[in-house]
C-alpha cells in the first residue's frame, strides 16, 4: 500500500492556499475529489430522503470513524480496533449528559454543552488506548485495543446506573439551532457532509505536515527515528488523540442519525466491520474508508433483498460481505484504492506510482 | 543519578564521550565487557576489531539504542547513561546503522527532511513546511553532498543498495552535530562513493569528531588520527594509526599475517 502523497510532492505547502497562477494546477491537481464534493453537495437535488440519510449519511458517517482507523494504520502502521469504541464513548455521553427518554440517567445540559464535553471525554479515552498500546507493535496492537473494544462492549451492557444497560438510550434528538432542525434528512445530511469533508482535508493535509511524515517514518522504521531526535512514543499517542477526535465526531453524529445508542452500537461485531469497511476500501489514502463504508452500507442494505429475489435465504447477506471481503484482501492487499492505483497506472503506463 | 542540575554544571566539559566501565550482556553472552574509552572533542577515531569483537555493541551503548547493563556513558560531560536515544540525538549525537535503517516508503526528500526536522523545533507542528523555509535548503544541500539528487523524490525501497547508503550518511549529517558514530560507512559503496565518503569525512568542520567503525583500511586509516582496537568485547590497544599498523599483535588478530 504506496502513498500517494509520498512519492509526487516534497514537504511544500501544495495545500496551501494557492496563489493565482497556480490555482488552475491546483484544482486540476484536486480534479477529481473537487468533482465529487460538487456531487455530493448536489446530492439531495436529484435523491429521495431514503438515499440522503440511510445510504450517504450513513456511509460518511462510518467512512469517519473508518478514517480514524486508516489514519492510525496506515500512516502510523498502529491497527487500532478501539476507533469504534471511541465514537462509541462519544455517542453514549452525548445521550447521558444531553437529552434522551431516560430523565433518570441524562442531564439534559443543551447539546453545546454536551457535544464538546463528549468529544473530551472520548478523546481521552482515545489517547488512553494510545497510551496503553503505543509501545507495542503488530499483534499486540491490535489484541490490546479489541480488548478495550470488548471491554467497553460488556461494560455498557451490565452497567444500568450511566449506560442503562442491555437497553441504552433511545429518542436522542439531532440539535435544533441557528432556527434549523438539524434533525431532519437534509440538514442532518449536510452537517454530516460538512464534518466528513472536513475531516478528509485535515487528515490529507496533515499527512504532509512534519506531525504527519514523523508518523510515517515512524511506521516505517522506529528505530531509526528515535535515532534522529524523535520521541517515537509520544508522537504515536498524540497520533492516537488526533484519530480519536474525528472517530468523536463521527460518534456524535450517529447518534444524531439513528436517535438511539445502545451496547450493540459498539459490539465487537461491529467493530470488526469498521475494520473490513477501512482494509476494504484501502489504507493507503484517506478516501479508502469512505469508499469502503459505501460498499459496506449498499451491500448491508440491498444485499438482502438482492439475495431474496434470486431466490436465496436473505439472511446470507453477511456471507456476501465476507466473500467480498476475501476476494478484496486476496486480490489487492491495499483495498479499492489500490486497485484504482494499478488500474489508472496500467491505463497510464506510468508504473503505479501515481496515486488519485 | 545525576540531578538536572549537575547535568548542566557539567555539560560542554570534558571528552565528547567517554564510556567507563561499560558492559552489555546479552543473556548470558558478554558483548561489552568493562570498556573505558574517551574521546576528545572533534577527535576522529577508528574502532577495529574482528566480527564479534562489540564495535556495534559499544555504539549502541552510546546512542541508547541498547543501554549498558552496567557503568557509565558521558556525552559532552553530561551522564547520559539512562537517556532515551532521541534525549541524546537532540544533544547533537548522531549515528549511522551498519544494515540501513531508512524510511523505505517515503522519499529520498522526506527521509532527510525527518533528520533535519528531528533535531529542530516542530517536531510535533500540524502546519507544511514550506519550499521557501530555511529547513528546505539544509535538506537540499545535504541531498546533493551525497548525489541523490536524481532521486530525491523517489521512494528509498526503489534505491540501490550504495545510494541507500550515501542517504544513510546524509541522515546522520543533519542539524548541528557534535559528535557521530559511522557504523561500517563503506560497506556496499563503490570505488568512486568510497572517494566521495572520505572526502565528505576529511571535509567535516573540525569541531565535528566521530567514531568510525570500518573494514576497509584504505578508509578507515586515512580519514582518523586514532585507532582503538577490540577484541571479545575489550578494549587491548590503542594508538596512532601508524602504530596500530606496525602492532604485530595487531597484524596477527586481525590484519592476517604478513598484511599491511
Amino acid at each position: 500500500m504506496a502513498l500517494a502523497q509520498t512519492t509526487q510532492e516534497g514537504p511544500l505547502g501544495i495545500g496551501a492556499a494557492p496563489r493565482s497562477g497556480e490555482l488552475a494546477q491546483w484544482v486540476s491537481r484536486h480534479g477529481p475529489i473537487l468533482l465529487l464534493g460538487l456531487f455530493m453537495v448536489l446530492f439531495p437535488i436529484i435523491a429521495n430522503d431514503f438515499f440522503v440519510r440511510q445510504i450517504a449519511g450513513w456511509t460518511m458517517i462510518l467512512g469517519m470513524i473508518a478514517l480514524s482507523l486508516m489514519f492510525l494504520a496506515g500512516y502510523g502502521g498502529m491497527v487500532s480496533l478501539a476507533q469504534m469504541t471511541v465514537a462509541g464513548v462519544a455517542g453514549y455521553m452525548i445521550a447521558v449528559l444531553g437529552v434522551s427518554s431516560l430523565p433518570k440517567v441524562s442531564l439534559f445540559w443543551p447539546w453545546w454543552v454536551a457535544a464538546p464535553l463528549a468529544i473530551v471525554i472520548a478523546v481521552a479515552f482515545g489517547t488512553l488506548a494510545g497510551a496503553l498500546s503505543a509501545r507495542t507493535e503488530g499483534i499486540y496492537t491490535i489484541m490490546i485495543t479489541l480488548a478495550l473494544a470488548a471491554s467497553f462492549f460488556y461494560l455498557t451492557l451490565q452497567n444500568w446506573p450511566i449506560f442503562n444497560g442491555f437497553n441504552g438510550f433511545t429518542t436522542i434528538p439531532a440539535p435544533y439551532f441557528l432556527g434549523v432542525n438539524w434533525g431532519g434528512p437534509v440538514p442532518l445530511y449536510y452537517l454530516i457532509l460538512f464534518f466528513a469533508a472536513l475531516s478528509y482535508a485535515v487528515v490529507s493535509y496533515v499527512s504532509r505536515t512534519p506531525f504527519g511524515l514523523a508518523l510515517q517514518g515512524a511506521r516505517d522504521n522506529p528505530r531509526r527515528m528515535e535515532a534522529i531526535g524523535y520521541n517515537v512514543t509520544a508522537h504515536r499517542i498524540a497520533a492516537y488523540a488526533f484519530a480519536a477526535l474525528i472517530a468523536a465526531v463521527g460518534g456524535i453524529l450517529l447518534v444524531w442519525q439513528n436517535n438511539q445508542i445502545s451496547p450493540f452500537s459498539v459490539g465487537v461485531d461491529v467493530v470488526i466491520n469498521l475494520l473490513i469497511i477501512a482494509v476494504v476500501g484501502g489504507l493507503g489514502h484517506p478516501i479508502g474508508p469512505f469508499i469502503g463504508a459505501l460498499i459496506y452500507v449498499i451491500l448491508r442494505t440491498f444485499a438482502l433483498d438482492a439475495l431474496v429475489a434470486v431466490g436465496l435465504d436473505g439472511r446470507r447477506f453477511q456471507t456476501l460481505i465476507g466473500l467480498g471481503f476475501l476476494v478484496i484482501v486476496l486480490f489487492s492487499p491495499d483495498g479499492v484504492v489500490g486497485l484504482w492505483r494499478r488500474f489508472s497506472a496500467r491505463v497510464r503506463g506510468n508504473g503505479g506510482r501515481n496515486g488519485l | 543519578m545525576s540531578t538536572i542540575a549537575e547535568r548542566i554544571a557539567a555539560a560542554g566539559t570534558g571528552n565528547a564521550i567517554e564510556l567507563r566501565a561499560v558492559s552489555r550482556f546479552f543473556g548470558a553472552l558478554a558483548a561489552l565487557t568493562d570498556v573505558t574509552l574517551s574521546v576528545r572533542p572533534g577527535e576522529r577515531r577508528a574502532v577495529l576489531g574482528s566480527n564479534g569483537a562489540g564495535k556495534t555493541t559499544l555504539l549502541n551503548c552510546v546512542t541508547g539504542d541498547f543501554p549498558p547493563t552496567s557503568g557509565t556513558v558521558r556525552f559532552f560531560g553530561e551522564d547520559v547513561t539512562t537517556l532515551p536515544p532521541h534525549e541524546r540525538i537532540r544533544r547533537g549525537l548522531r549515528r549511522t546503522y551498519q544494515v540501513s535503517l531508512l524510511f523505505q516508503r517515503l522519499s529520498v526528500r522526506d527521509n532527510v527532511y525527518l533528520a533535519c526536522r528531528g533535531v529542530s523545533r516542530g517536531r510535533f507542528s500540524f502546519i507544511r513546511t514550506r519550499a521557501s523555509d530555511a529547513i528546505m535548503q539544509s535538506v537540499t544541500d545535504l541531498i546533493s553532498l551525497v548525489h541523490l539528487e536524481s532521486v530525491a523524490d523517489r521512494p528509498v525501497g526503489e534505491l540501490a543498495h550504495g545510494q541507500q547508503r550515501q542517504l544513510e550518511i546524509a541522515l546522520a549529517l543533519a542539524g548541528a552535530p557534535r559528535f557521530i558514530l559511522f557504523d561500517e560507512p563503506a560497506a556496499g559503496l563503490s570505488p568512486n562513493e568510497r572517494a566521495d565518503l572520505v572526502a565528505i569525512l576529511t571535509a567535516l568542520p573540525t569541531h565535528i569528531g566521530y567514531i568510525i567503525i570500518e573494514h576497509d583500511m584504505d578508509v578507515a586509516l586515512r580519514v582518523v588520527e586514532s585507532v582503538t582496537m577490540m577484541h571479545n568485547g575489550r578494549i587491548f590497544k590503542e594508538g596512532a594509526p601508524r602504530e596500530i599498523e606496525a602492532d604485530p599483535e595487531v597484524q596477527e588478530l586481525y590484519l592476517g599475517g604478513g598484511h599491511g
